[in-house]
């Protein structure tokens, strides 16, 4: 049975690495892997969305509507955008941070209230943590994309060991421990 | 995936053969017969090659798709639905398709956009479905094609409100801001390029009117001024980066200059290639790997070419930009200005501290907010800058009177 996992954000937030992270230990795992990005955006504050599917066999490079498992978000405004594309019981795992986007920039919308507790009012699974304090308290607020992999390493059944060896093969040496420390954070006590 | 040494083979060596290389009118129609001899052994080979595969399955539906679409049919039909799955479409596989339309009950062609596939096989005399069932327009997906064919497709939830849309914007310290801003201010009409600037375009500086292909907007914006005359001359610039510049848009140059048509234009020289990731261009000096290479010199370039007006300037200066501006508009002769400043993210460049709001000054009168910098923000009615994005390039300070965005500078 494949399962998906749909990485979203806001460009320049740090989803590349986590996918890529995430798409790491899973082919360790000997799953059939296939991400696919949304690219040229990736550094100019656009809406972002990324990949992640698993499985014996994946054919679509793309999750849609109602397929989601898991629903990684940066931002709770992107955590709404994309709720259309979770399963029933699937799981959204969002940072509670907040970005304006250009329309409420230039005052012409306004940043929706409360975007958490209405998808919990819709009956979604919603796990909802201030990532980017925590980033700030591992040494960097760029970390927030491995604190939410931290998070979400809680749902699956790999060893902390493995996730920390993702980070070690993928993060430049010295960030190394930064991310460890964010990752750790992240995947709080079991 | 397993990388291996790289392997190159030897060069072939080259024989002079002028019937066969050069295509004058005599070589060319003797030439033909052996194209389309080419052409029949190709659609041999198609039929047998191993690009193109049968998939046999259930024979009640039989799939002729092709790329993306066939990993989209596989993940909705698995084995339950036979596939000829094309991996080369030119030409056709006949042989293969009639043989394949035998054994299936129904015949379904899914391909994106153009029905290349379809009408193909309507050719062929066969019976299928495509475009009548499959849209024409945009993206495929696994859900589409199975509601296409009547079976069930998930469905999620979604809020009940309308979410703000959140476009892409140019990055906090992008030195195309301030020429944009220019350019919007003083009501001109741009015809734009491909690039990060195609950004533009977006509100609230809403500064581009046309952006078509590479190297168009010199090319359009001789056309426009021959066509609208003195009026367009005065209030109309092309835009093109530096790499699009390098890419295209020096034919369109020289006809600007040989025809002395009477048109400005702007290189928004960033130093690189923004949009796809920073690649090296014929005028940053260094290759695609980094290394030192043959650097074309912008200005000289222009001059070469027959301009007498080629000026830089800092697109950081709003008041140097606006001069520039007006005064190359109303010269009476083509003109080059290259507004010249590295991309922002570039790793050499170095930022300033973010800029600091003084609170007692600020009059929340957001004239900082025309620009459109996503590291600025209303919060309480006074600006706010966004310390992780601000690289204070100190545009925004130029737009306020109360000189409440302060440097962070010590």
């Amino acid at each position: 049975m494949t399962k998906n996992v749909m990485i979203v954000g806001v460009g320049g937030q740090g989803s590349l690495l986590a996918s890529k992270m995430l798409g790491h230990i899973l082919l360790q795992e000997g799953y059939d892997v296939k991400v696919s990005e949304v690219h040229g955006m990736s550094q100019r504050g656009g809406s972002v969305v990324t990949y992640v599917r698993f499985g014996e066999k994946v054919y679509s490079p793309i999750i849609d509507k109602g397929e989601a498992d898991f629903i990684i978000s940066f931002e709770q405004l992107e955590a709404a955008r994309y709720l259309e594309y979770l399963k029933p019981d699937g799981r959204i795992v969002t940072n509670i941070q907040q970005i304006d986007p250009m329309p409420v920039i230039i005052g012409a919308a306004q940043y929706p209230e409360d975007l958490i507790g209405k998808m919990k009012a819709k009956g979604v699974n919603v796990d909802a943590m201030d990532c980017l304090s925590l980033a700030e308290q591992a040494g960097s607020s760029k970390a927030v994309n491995i604190v939410l992999m931290g998070r979400l390493s809680r749902y699956f059944d790999f060893t902390v060991e493995k996730w920390e060896q993702a980070i070690r093969d993928l993060v430049p040496a010295k960030f190394v421990e930064l991310n460890l420390k964010a990752f750790a954070l992240g995947r709080g006590e079991d | 995936m397993e990388t291996a040494e790289r392997i190159v083979p030897p060069a072939k060596t080259y024989e002079k053969n002028i019937a066969k290389y050069v295509m004058m009118p005599g070589n060319a129609i003797r030439r033909h017969p052996f194209v389309e001899d080419r052409m029949r052994r190709l659609q041999e080979y198609a039929d047998a090659c191993p690009f193109n595969r049968v998939e046999m399955g259930g024979t009640e539906i039989g799939i002729i798709t092709d790329s993306t679409s066939y990993m989209y049919a596989k993940e909705v039909f698995g084995d339950k639905a036979s596939i000829l799955k094309l991996g080369m479409i030119n030409p056709l596989p006949v042989s293969l398709i009639l043989d394949f339309a035998e054994k299936v009950d129904r015949l379904v062609v899914i391909e994106e956009l153009d029905p290349i596939i379809e009408n193909h096989c309507r050719q062929l005399g066969l019976e299928v479905s495509g475009k009548d069932v499959f849209p024409l327009l945009g993206e495929y997906s696994q859900n589409l094609i199975a509601e296409k064919l009547g079976l069930p497709v998930p469905q999620g939830v979604k809020l009940d409100e309308q979410l703000p849309v959140r476009p892409p914007v140019m990055c906090a310290g992008c030195p195309h801001r301030g020429m944009f801003y220019t350019l919007s201010k003083n009501k001109v009409t741009v015809l734009g390029d491909i690039g990060c600037y195609t950004l533009g375009a977006v509100a609230p500086l809403s500064a581009v009117d046309m952006t078509l292909c590479m190297g168009g907007s010199i090319s359009a914006t001789h056309g426009f001024n021959k066509a609208l005359g003195k009026e367009s001359e005065g209030k109309t610039v092309a835009v093109i980066g530096d790499s699009t510049f390098m890419h295209s848009g020096m034919t369109g140059l020289a006809n600007i200059a040989y025809n002395q048509s009477n048109s400005t234009v702007i290189i928004l020289d960033n130093s690189i290639t923004g949009m796809t990731g920073h690649q090296q261009n014929p005028t940053t000096g260094y290759n695609i790997k980094g290394d030192p290479a043959g650097k074309i010199d912008l200005e000289a370039l222009c001059r070469a070419m027959g301009f007498n007006r080629v000026r830089v300037v800092d697109p950081y200066d709003l008041a140097a930009c606006d001069t520039a501006v007006k005064e190359e508009l109303a010269a009476e002769e083509p003109s080059v200005i290259i507004s010249r400043r590295p991309c922002a993210l570039l790793k050499y460049v170095k930022h300033k501290k973010p800029l600091i709001v003084d609170q007692n000054k600020c009059v929340g009168c957001k004239s900082c907010m025309k620009i459109g910098c996503p590291a600025i923000s209303m919060k309480n009615g006074k600006a706010a800058i966004d310390n992780t994005l601000c690289v204070g390039c100190g545009v925004c300070q130029q737009l306020c009177k109360f000189g409440s965005l302060v440097s962070g500078e010590v």
